[in-house]
């Protein structure tokens, strides 16, 4: 029976009370992460307060400024990422000592793993690329704002109720055990009745929807926002990719949101879609799911390819080589990752010809790939290449990922998977495409647009330590995993008996605390260059001598992004106004500029949305019921709520762009040379620029 | 602000005495909604397919035979397609209203509610034929059949019930706030809705029931 008021939920269900019930060493750890989500919680208030900052916190989680929006999730996502890092490192500390055994009991592993991929995927890699698709996509098509403010809003409180109810599941309950990928029956109630699998389902499916929104934003943004003269084939490169992977969220997202829905009904509602018995089909489960989990790699990587592009056009101070082509092979890539699901499931039992299909089908992805590589390296080619932080993670991205990649041209093969489907050779595999991928992209983008979003740079010894780490890191703790993934070790794995496997698990495991490391690194890199914030700052904006639009305003850019809309007549805009001399030139005519105005919309659905999540996961149907029909009523309410705008009045934004204007023209401006250094107060010094 | 240009605004519609700022901002609004439409498409198109693959997962329980009622979906048909018509009209008073003031506010307001009407009309059939298959032994949890109809049939009833709720919704705001900009906005995103459901249905009705039937 569950109770009318509290549904599944005692005293037990705290993670804590089991601590002080039965202490060892699995709920020490446990309930050790556990405490942290209390404690920190009073910490951020007793700071909020103390600080005085709950104003401005206010004003920051009202914000419909997609840049303020950008800023918020990427630092749920550094949060995220600490979870996430600090999981995969226990579970490599684990498996280095669990010849026989192994500190951690099985469940507690299972959960670990399962945290764990969920988390990084949906709450650590997709909110950090959204993020910075924020950050930086109208700014790169001259744009004032996206094109659904307020719906940017809704979509990162539904991340963020996801999250929440990730995060809660920590202290309250439990999480599933079946992997990121949630396949039933195991995850069905007859043989997980408990919470973990609804708190799965949920998370997942929130923040999915949040997802599939912001995908409709973007691609409206970027087919209906560009400036004068942003043709399509005159975008930044980042912005096609953000294109294109907008239009992979519309048509990704919905089957996962499908399974995810369905899984519901037959755990709630004893419905038979993925039961082994009454005509229930666990294959469609699978389908639907990689239908969803194939592109959503590309939902990963795109963006990162995009950043990858402008790094490597910026750095090296050329025009990208071959954009044609880059932009044809993204488009390529994004076509072809609908067709290719089956891959991830070789083994269960379809035809050979299927396999084959599916396999050549995924082989050919990696022709547009190539193609994009070769154009990165063609780009560098006879640059005026300066080997900065983001430059760093390139290279790493490029030997590494390429790895990661043929390890994928392996696992095409469905002979070859046979042997190999479900080893550490998989695990090896995908971090090898993520880590080097998405997470070294995010990370250089971070740096890259850093002095766009706060004004001032970040630590360039630091970064480069920071970066190093990572790469070292990664070297060490996955490509170890191949040979074992052929030796027959098997992903998911809690304790083994064979001691063959000891040393190279040993070294995964020391490779993950370099791991922690790099992520230490990475906050102190953070905190380090806050705290010497003065002296890194770059207010006329460019300090990289950028190439496209964002660059061509102040740093931080103002709410209104820029003073006169910018017209664009060439691929590379900015830099040939910066060498014709008129990139700085004064405007004539100013006019007031509507901006809309901060509302608590997306705020209290969000409230409404962590609500239900938790009603539904714990049976509280009060709970569930009321915070549905608050969400409902919500959206009513704010139907007769007018949006309201900020009128910028003209002469104000005279006031700021005319002082920026000023001090570029008379600034000297900095050679490249003195780019990483104090100097570098965000003017590129235009006798310095070379050829296009 | 856009690069939108004249030529390839939202067509056939006038929401203002001449095609300016309002135009523009329907062109997004709409093109947006259209959009997540195509993302609504998508759900709807895995709940087919995972019916598709269930046509024959009876587990020994009623089949289409037994449980549809086509009168019943037949009158279904009718209420829905001609609602889909009468919403047109209620599209076509928000240009009238500018053209001529000889249409007014109530037109529009009759249109929507005539919809409203037919529409609570069909989920009525809906929801009857729902309670009929239970009683005649095919509720959702008999068989993965029955799962995958129940909820595709269902998903369509629900995006039918916030439909309406939705159109009453615009029906008050127009009623308090009068038709301005925005309520026109809304009414030509949930006319997209409305239509949309119509041809989802029309798929339902050949795939599920005349399909069934066979
Ligand atoms: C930062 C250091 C990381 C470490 C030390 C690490 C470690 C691990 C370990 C030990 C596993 C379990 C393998 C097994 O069960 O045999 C795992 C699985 C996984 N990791 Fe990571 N990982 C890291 C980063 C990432 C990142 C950045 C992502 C994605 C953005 C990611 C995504 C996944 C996924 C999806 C799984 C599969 C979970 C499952 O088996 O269901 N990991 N990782
Ligand atoms: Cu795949």
């Amino acid at each position: 029976m569950v109770d009318p008021i509290f549904g599944k939920l005692t005293w037990d269900s705290v993670i804590l009370v089991q601590e002080v019930e039965d202490p060892n060493l699995n709920t020490f750890i446990t309930s050790g992460a556990a405490g942290m989500i209390p404690v920190g919680a009073v910490l951020i208030v007793v700071l909020l307060t103390w600080l005085k900052w709950w104003k401005p916190f206010f004003g920051w989680i009202t914000s419909v400024d997609h840049k303020k929006i950008g800023i918020m999730y990427i630092l749920f996502a550094v949060i995220m990422l600490f979870r996430g890092v600090v999981e995969g490192t226990l579970m490599r500390v684990h498996q280095a000592t669990a010849l026989n055994g192994g500190f951690l009991s099985s469940d507690h592993f299972n959960q670990l793993f399962t945290t764990h991929g969920t988390n990084m995927i949906f709450f650590v890699a997709m909110p950090f690329l959204i993020g910075l698709i924020n950050i930086a996509v109208p700014l790169q098509i001259g744009a004032r704002d996206v094109a659904f403010p307020r719906l940017n809003q809704i979509s990162l409180g539904l991340t963020g109720a996801g999250g929440f109810l990730i995060t809660i599941s920590l202290l309250i309950g439990e999480f599933a055990t079946g992997g990121w990928t949630g396949y039933p029956s195991y995850n069905g109630s007859l043989v997980n009745p408990g919470v973990g699998p609804d708190y799965w389902i949920l998370s997942i499916g929130l923040s999915g929807i949040g997802s599939t929104l912001t995908g409709v934003n973007f691609a409206v943004t970027i087919y209906k926002m560009r400036t004068k003269g942003m043709e399509y084939m005159r975008m930044p490169l980042f912005t096609w990719t953000a294109l294109c992977t907008s239009i992979l969220l519309i048509l990704a997202m919905p089957p996962l949101t499908a399974c995810c829905v369905m899984l519901g009904l037959d755990r709630y509602l004893g419905f038979h879609f993925f039961t082994n018995d009454m005509g229930g089909n666990l294959m469609n489960f699978i389908n639907l799911f990689w239908m969803f989990g194939h592109p959503e790699v590309y939902i990963l990587i795109l963006p990162a390819f995009g950043v990858m592009s402008e790094i490597a056009s910026t750095f090296s101070a050329k025009r990208l080589y071959g954009y044609t082509g880059i932009v044809a092979a993204t488009m390529c890539i994004s076509v072809l990752s609908f067709m290719v699901w089956l891959h991830h499931f070789f083994t269960m039992g379809q035809s050979t010809t299927v396999n084959a299909a599916f396999g050549i089908a995924t082989l050919l992805i990696s022709i547009p790939t190539g193609v994009k590589v070769y154009d990165w390296l063609a780009t560098l080619w006879g640059g005026r290449i300066r080997f900065t932080t983001p430059m760093i993670y390139l290279s790493g991205f490029f030997i590494l990922f390429v790895m990661g990649g043929l390890s994928g041209v392996i696992l095409a093969n469905p002979t070859l998977d046979y042997q190999i489907h479900n080893s550490l050779f998989l695990v090896a595999h995908f971090h090898n495409v993520i880590l080097p991928g998405t997470l070294f992209g995010i990370l250089a983008a971070i740096h890259y647009w850093f002095p766009k979003m706060f004004g001032f740079r970040l630590l360039e010894n630091y970064g480069r330590a920071t970066a190093f780490c990572w790469i070292f890191g990664f070297c060490l703790t996955f490509l170890p995993l191949y040979p074992l993934g052929l030796m027959g070790m098997t992903r998911r794995t809690v304790d083994y008996s064979d001691p063959a496997y000891v040393p190279l698990m040993v070294i995964s495991g020391v490779g993950a605390l370099f791991l922690s490391l790099a992520f230490i690194l990475l906050l102190l890199t953070f905190w380090r260059s806050i705290v010497h914030r003065k002296k890194q700052q770059n207010p006329i904006g460019d300090p990289w001598d950028g190439r496209t639009l964002e660059w061509w305003t102040p740093s931080p850019a103002p709410e209104w992004n820029f003073a006169v809309l910018p017209e664009v007549d060439s691929r590379d805009a900015f830099t040939t106004a910066k060498q014709n001399g008129t990139a700085y030139q004064p405007i004539e005519k100013y006019e007031d500029i509507e901006m809309p105005a901060n509302t608590f919309y997306g705020v209290i659905l969000a409230v409404f949305v962590c609500g239900l999540g938790f009603g539904l996961v714990w049976y509280i149907w009060w709970m569930a019921i009321a915070s549905f029909l608050g969400c409902i009523v919500t959206m009513i309410v704010y139907a007769f709520i007018p949006s309201k705008e900020n009128i910028i009045p003209a002469e104000e934004v005279r006031r700021v762009d005319e002082a920026w204007r000023r001090e570029a023209r008379e600034g000297r401006g900095i050679t490249r040379d003195d780019e990483t250094t104090v100097a570098n107060k965000g003017l590129a010094r235009p006798d310095e620029l070379p050829a296009i | 602000m856009s690069t939108t240009t004249e030529e390839s605004l939202h067509p056939g519609l006038n929401l203002g005495e001449e095609h300016g700022e309002d135009h523009l901002e329907a062109e997004t609004s709409v093109f947006g909604f259209w959009v997540f439409m195509m993302s609504d498409l998508v759900t709807f198109g895995m709940f087919f397919a995972v019916f598709a693959s269930s046509t024959t997962a009876l587990a020994g329980g009623p089949g289409p035979k037994e449980l549809f009622d086509l009168g019943s979906v037949a009158w279904q048909t009718a209420f829905l397609l001609l609602s889909s018509l009468t919403s047109g009209m209620a599209v076509l008073c928000l240009k009238q209203e500018h053209a001529d003031r000889v249409f007014p506010r109530k037109q529009l307001v009759f249109w929507l509610l005539l919809t409203v009407l037919l529409g609570c009309g069909f989920l009525y059939r809906e929801v009857s034929d729902f309670i009929d298959m239970a009683a005649k032994g095919g509720p959702p949890t008999r068989s993965g059949y029955l799962s995958s109809l129940w909820s595709l049939v269902g998903l369509h009833g629900v995006h039918v019930t916030s439909g309406i709720l939705w159109c009453l919704v615009i029906v008050a705001g127009i009623l308090a706030q009068g038709v301005n900009q925005a309520w026109k906005l809304t009414i030509l995103r949930w006319a997209v809705f409305w239509h949309f459901l119509d041809i989802v249905w029309i798929a339902i009705f050949s795939f599920v029931f005349l399909g069934g039937l066979l």
